[in-house]
């Protein structure tokens, strides 16, 4: 809602600035997003008054005149205007002004005489198309007065962002109610200057029209006038300012009459050109199928019968609360006219301009619901508007179907709950000032008030929104900001919630970078479609997080990025095709993505290793503790770009994977982990119980091993664990060798044994006698040998 | 040097000397040889200190979860706790039992993807006080982080989906200044000492509605381009939980009040870190994350 400072002003008295009137709606009813000063192009221009004229001795066309621009000093200006007069008071500009387009005064010579400042034209200052003199002001302000303070060009726009329950505050009338309850001042009527245009009809009286409402329940109220013989043309100035002052243009005299009220207000209204409704009659019906019409825009369009039209005997003329037609549209010919005010109903309204895709300034208010009960009022209102500024007469009486208007009821309100409610007590008159100054009518009831709201403010449904109108009109800034006592809360921490923390620091320990990108994905296996997607290309809903990483890799290569170690902890989506409401089983996953060094470079290393497949296996073996500290967590060779299943307890819970994504060439291989967190219920860990740290010395044992491919290592180290009994402390692979002295199809792998006694010193040959047993075991049962080159 | 406790008092002396004297020689003799070979490892007096240190990559938490984390530790103190929800929502959760009137303006701000007729993409966080009075009786005091949805292009300031932040607090007797304290020593806590402001609001499932502005972080209330001049920057919405609210899940709404508000970390990470654009939140870049994330 866009506001003019002026036309606030003729509503109510403000004795504030513009900035603080901005302070005031903004901590009282509606926040001013921003504060636009019109015409500061004209802030060096001053009212002058010319004292002298003479005409230039070096010129027949130029006079030099004495020029009073106030602080006591005449200037000496030459000008070349036909109508410069002494005694009258002219736009002037001193040296060092800056005139509208940039131009900067300075003092000059013309002609061999001083010229010390410009007396402007219209057209210098941006104010019309008259050059022919210079602008002649009707005003008796002291010269030196700054020009936008007396001359109506100037004036500052509010932009106000109305919230949605607040459909009385889309118009100046509803805003000045508010100005004037937080000031203490008086809501008025404007008063508009004398009428300017005081013709008589001057066609002979139009036939009657017949106005038939069939949709009642698309137009709750349809009141309309009609005024015969008028004279469109253009605006006088004070209509055309206040209409271009909320950035809209101005049009004619009636149809910015009707803008005028809309934005005055808050009641659309519309205008048809009486000559162009055919029949004698105006239908509001609903729309049939298929029907056209060409809106006021120009577009031709097709309606339904959810929408209601305003009709003649022929076809529709308009969309009822929307938009009108062009084939009624009031123009230069037009001499008779109907005036239309209504109420339409705010879903049809709302749904009708959506499918059209056309939202106009009147839609928005009829959306928003406007008051039935001021609508006769206001048409009368309007058409004296328009016989004022266009001429012409009112025909008839007005016309006005209505129904029974929504009774006005007293709503209950205990001053003990606003206190509750509130938190400080707010006194029963404070309460009963407050309200009444935005006309809500009190009256008490024992203890309790009786609060009847005005018509306009059908939001006000029950105590607590009366209690909100208490607590904005006392001011929020006035209640205390103490913290006072509290009850802590009886909900635990979500489990989820502590799970991610400890799996996203077990990531971040491992190097990896957390990322939170959207979820939409091209498609998947399981994905999810959205129903009605931004994009096609994101149209469904990821069912891994590791799809969403590898889009972001791609990113990071095509900015030459090389070195990626992300992670991510967010839902994935999987369709669920048993949900009856079409749910999808969401779940939260953690995922790590890696590709390219392991390390930094440095300059003792330059060339760091790659992350390869052990870094993610072991990312996934840490990640996994981390996320449930007591589940026995293994990784099961898997197949194809699957490297390993992971499972805990037994229950698969995520993967290890081989990534393929769109890479350049000198991108290294990716690695993905991704874990459902949510795969097993809430462990909760457990302290770890203290175990005496060995006071005895270990023996270590290291064995080369020839072991064919097909035999996997963890095989072998099921068998060296079983020989090797209860004093065997670790068993761990530190070395894998293939090449000479290994035979082909086999590789050699090199095991270190830690043996260690809790409570004495080993010996020597009892290890070389449980050595023995491990070989021949491992010998017996996988057929493995030691290497012997 | 092993067998020295064994030995008798004086022969321990002697022997002792003895030890070191051989012990100094070889220490000498080793400094020598690899003075001589040149090689740097190991001795720090004669490498170019000069030379950088030996690094290690560096993992961090998202901006947008650092601030998260940041504004659930101040919570904390004052005894919330964390709760989640789903962001695959239905219509009543999303809408219907936060006293959404249906196609109404209000909706408007809540441009919503749909998954089916009922299920769609949560447009807010605050689905989670539903749930969570569903389950648990007052004292309630809770935080639920979480991302939601709108169906805004992707720009430089709008995104389909980002993080929101809800807290929701229902007992007896809390009331509207229990909401503007708690967020004013939140604000306080937050950005370090500075003016706060309420001014009226809607929500419609809250009642009385305020939104929360803060001193502008770039002119300190001077009036700038950042905050349009008007020396503040909007940081949350709240409000008293409308009694619609609590009456549509079985809480007695006479017998209990509460209060919740909801925030952007994204917003508040952008103007935290001075991000020009809100897509650099979402696109993951590795210098981006490098720079910012901790």
């Amino acid at each position: 809602m866009n506001a003019s400072f002026k036309w606030l002003q003729d509503f109510v008295d403000i004795d504030l600035s513009p900035l603080e009137l901005r302070d005031v709606l903004t901590m009282r009813c509606a926040t001013v997003d921003d504060v636009v000063v019109l015409r500061k192009d004209l802030s060096d221009i001053v009212v002058a008054r010319v004292v002298e004229v003479e005409r230039h001795p070096n010129s027949d066309h130029l006079w030099v005149t004495k020029v009073d621009a106030g602080a006591g000093v005449l200037h000496d200006v030459v000008c070349g205007a036909p109508n410069v007069v002494a005694g009258a008071a002219y736009p002037f500009a001193a040296v060092g002004a800056v005139l509208p387009g940039g131009l900067t005064i300075e003092k000059r010579k013309i002609r061999g005489a001083v010229s010390e400042g410009m007396l402007c034209s219209a057209r210098e200052l941006g104010l019309g198309t008259d050059h022919e003199g210079i602008l002649a002001l009707d005003t008796s302000a002291e010269p030196g007065t700054r020009f936008l303070d007396v001359m109506p060009v100037g004036d500052t726009r509010f932009e106000i962002d109305v919230l949605p329950n607040r459909a009385d505050l889309l118009s100046h009338e509803g805003l000045a109610r508010e100005i004037a309850a937080a000031t203490g001042k008086q809501l008025h009527r404007p008063q508009h200057p004398p009428a300017v245009l005081t013709r008589a009809a001057k066609s002979p009286v139009p036939p009657a029209v017949e106005v038939i409402v069939e949709d009642t329940e698309g137009a709750p109220r349809y009141v309309t006038a009609i005024i015969a013989g008028v004279t469109v043309g253009p605006s006088p100035e004070w209509l055309a300012a206040r209409v271009e002052a909320i950035g809209s243009r101005s049009i004619s005299n009636v149809v910015d009459v009707t803008n005028y009220m809309l934005h005055g207000f808050g009641q659309p209204m519309h205008a048809f050109d009486l000559s162009r409704i055919k029949g004698g009659k105006v239908i509001v019906r609903r729309a049939r199928n298929g029907e056209r019409i060409v809106t006021l825009d120009g577009v031709d369009r097709t309606l339904d019968d959810t929408m209601t039209v305003i009709a003649d005997a022929e076809s529709a003329q308009a969309i009822a609360g929307v938009i009108g037609g062009k084939g009624s549209e009031v123009d230069e010919g037009t001499t008779d006219i109907l005036l239309e005010a209504a109420a339409f109903d705010p879903r049809r309204i709302r749904a009708t301009r959506r499918k059209l895709g056309v939202s106009t300034d009147a839609s928005y208010r009829f959306e928003r619901g406007v008051d039935e009960a001021s609508i006769p009022d206001l048409l009368d209102y309007a058409v004296e508007l328009i016989t004022r500024v266009a001429g012409g007469a009112r025909v008839g009486e007005p016309t006005d179907a209505h129904r029974p208007l929504p009774p006005a009821s007293a709503i209950r309100l205990r001053p003990s709950r606003v206190a509750r409610v509130l938190g400080e007590e707010i006194s029963i008159p404070d309460i009963e000032r407050h309200l009444t100054s935005i006309e809500f009518v009190v009256s008490r009831d024992g203890a309790e008030l009786l609060v009847t709201p005005p018509s306009f403010r059908r939001d006000t449904t029950g105590e607590i929104e009366i209690i909100e109108e208490v607590a904005r009109l006392h001011g929020y800034e006035r209640f205390s900001s103490e913290i006072r006592p509290f009850r802590p809360g009886t909900v635990p921490d979500a489990p989820l919630e502590l799970v991610s923390r400890k799996v996203r620091a077990e990531c971040i320990a491992a190097g990896l970078l957390e990322t939170r990108p959207m979820p939409f994905v091209r498609n998947g296996p399981d994905s999810l479609r959205v129903r009605n997607p931004l994009a096609e290309d994101e149209a469904y809903l990821r069912s891994s997080l590791l799809d969403s990483l590898a889009r972001r890799a791609e990113h990071n290569f095509a900015h030459m990025q090389r070195n990626i170690r992300l992670f991510e902890i967010g839902s994935v989506f999987i369709a669920d095709r048993t949900a009856e409401t079409g749910a999808p089983d969401e779940r939260i996953h953690v995922a790590a993505l890696i590709s390219g060094d392991r390390r930094p470079p440095h300059f003792t290393e330059p060339h760091p290793p790659h992350y390869d497949q052990w870094d993610a296996k072991g990312i996934a073996e840490s990640v996994a503790a981390a996320a449930w500290p007591r589940a026995s967590i293994t990784l099961a060779p898997s197949v194809g770009e699957m490297l390993w299943i992971i499972s805990a307890d037994g229950k698969a819970v995520g993967n290890v994977s081989r990534i393929e994504v769109d890479a350049p060439v000198w991108a290294n291989p990716l690695f993905g982990v991704e874990l459902d967190l949510e795969a097993i219920a809430g462990v909760v860990s457990q302290a770890a119980r203290y175990k005496p740290v060995p006071t005895m010395p270990s023996i270590e044992v290291d064995l080369a091993l020839v072991v064919p491919d097909e035999i996997a290592s963890a095989q072998v180290a099921e068998v060296i664990r079983n020989a090797a009994g209860e004093l065997l402390e670790t068993l761990a692979v530190f070395d894998e060798y293939r090449g000479e002295g290994v035979p082909v199809g086999s590789r050699s792998l090199a095991w270190r044994l830690t043996f260690r006694h809790p409570e004495r010193t080993l010996r020597d040959r009892e290890i070389q006698g449980r050595t023995g047993k491990i070989l021949s075991t491992l010998e017996a049962a996988l057929g493995i040998r030691q290497r012997t080159s | 040097m092993k067998q020295l406790p064994g030995l008798a008092a004086e022969e321990r002396k002697a022997a002792g000397a003895a030890v070191n004297r051989v012990k100094a020689a070889i220490e000498q003799a080793l400094a020598e040889k690899t003075a001589a070979t040149g090689s740097s490892d190991g001795d720090a007096s004669r490498a170019d200190l000069t030379m950088p240190a030996r690094r290690r990559w560096k993992g961090g938490r998202h901006p947008v979860t650092v601030v998260i984390e940041e504004i659930e530790d101040i919570f904390r103190e004052l005894g919330f706790t964390i709760a989640l929800g789903p962001e695959a929502e239905t219509e009543w959760y999303n809408f219907g039992a936060l006293n959404f009137p249906s196609d109404h303006p209000a909706m408007d701000a809540h441009d919503t993807l749909y998954l089916s007729d009922e299920v769609l993409l949560r447009t807010h966080t605050s689905p989670v006080q539903v749930r969570t009075l569903q389950t648990y009786a007052p004292p309630i005091r809770i935080l639920a982080p979480g991302n939601v949805y709108r169906r805004d292009f992707f720009d430089a300031s709008h995104a389909p989906m980002f993080a929101q932040l809800e807290g929701f607090s229902v007992d007896e007797g809390i009331s509207f200044v229990d909401l503007k304290a708690t967020l004013t020593h939140f604000a306080n806590k937050f950005f370090g000492k500075t003016r706060t402001r309420f001014r009226p609001s809607f929500f419609p499932f809250t009642e009385p509605s305020a939104e929360m502005d803060v001193e502008c972080r770039l002119c300190h209330g001077a009036g700038c381009a950042a905050c349009k001049n008007t020396g503040w920057m909007e940081i949350l919405g709240s409000g008293m939980v409308h009694p619609n609210v609590l009456t549509e899940v079985g809480v007695d709404a006479e017998k209990y009040t509460g209060w919740a508000f909801g925030m952007g970390p994204g917003r508040i990470a952008m103007l935290r870190y001075g991000l020009p654009d809100i897509r650099l939140l979402y696109d993951s870049d590795m210098r981006f994350l490098e720079q910012l994330a901790q």
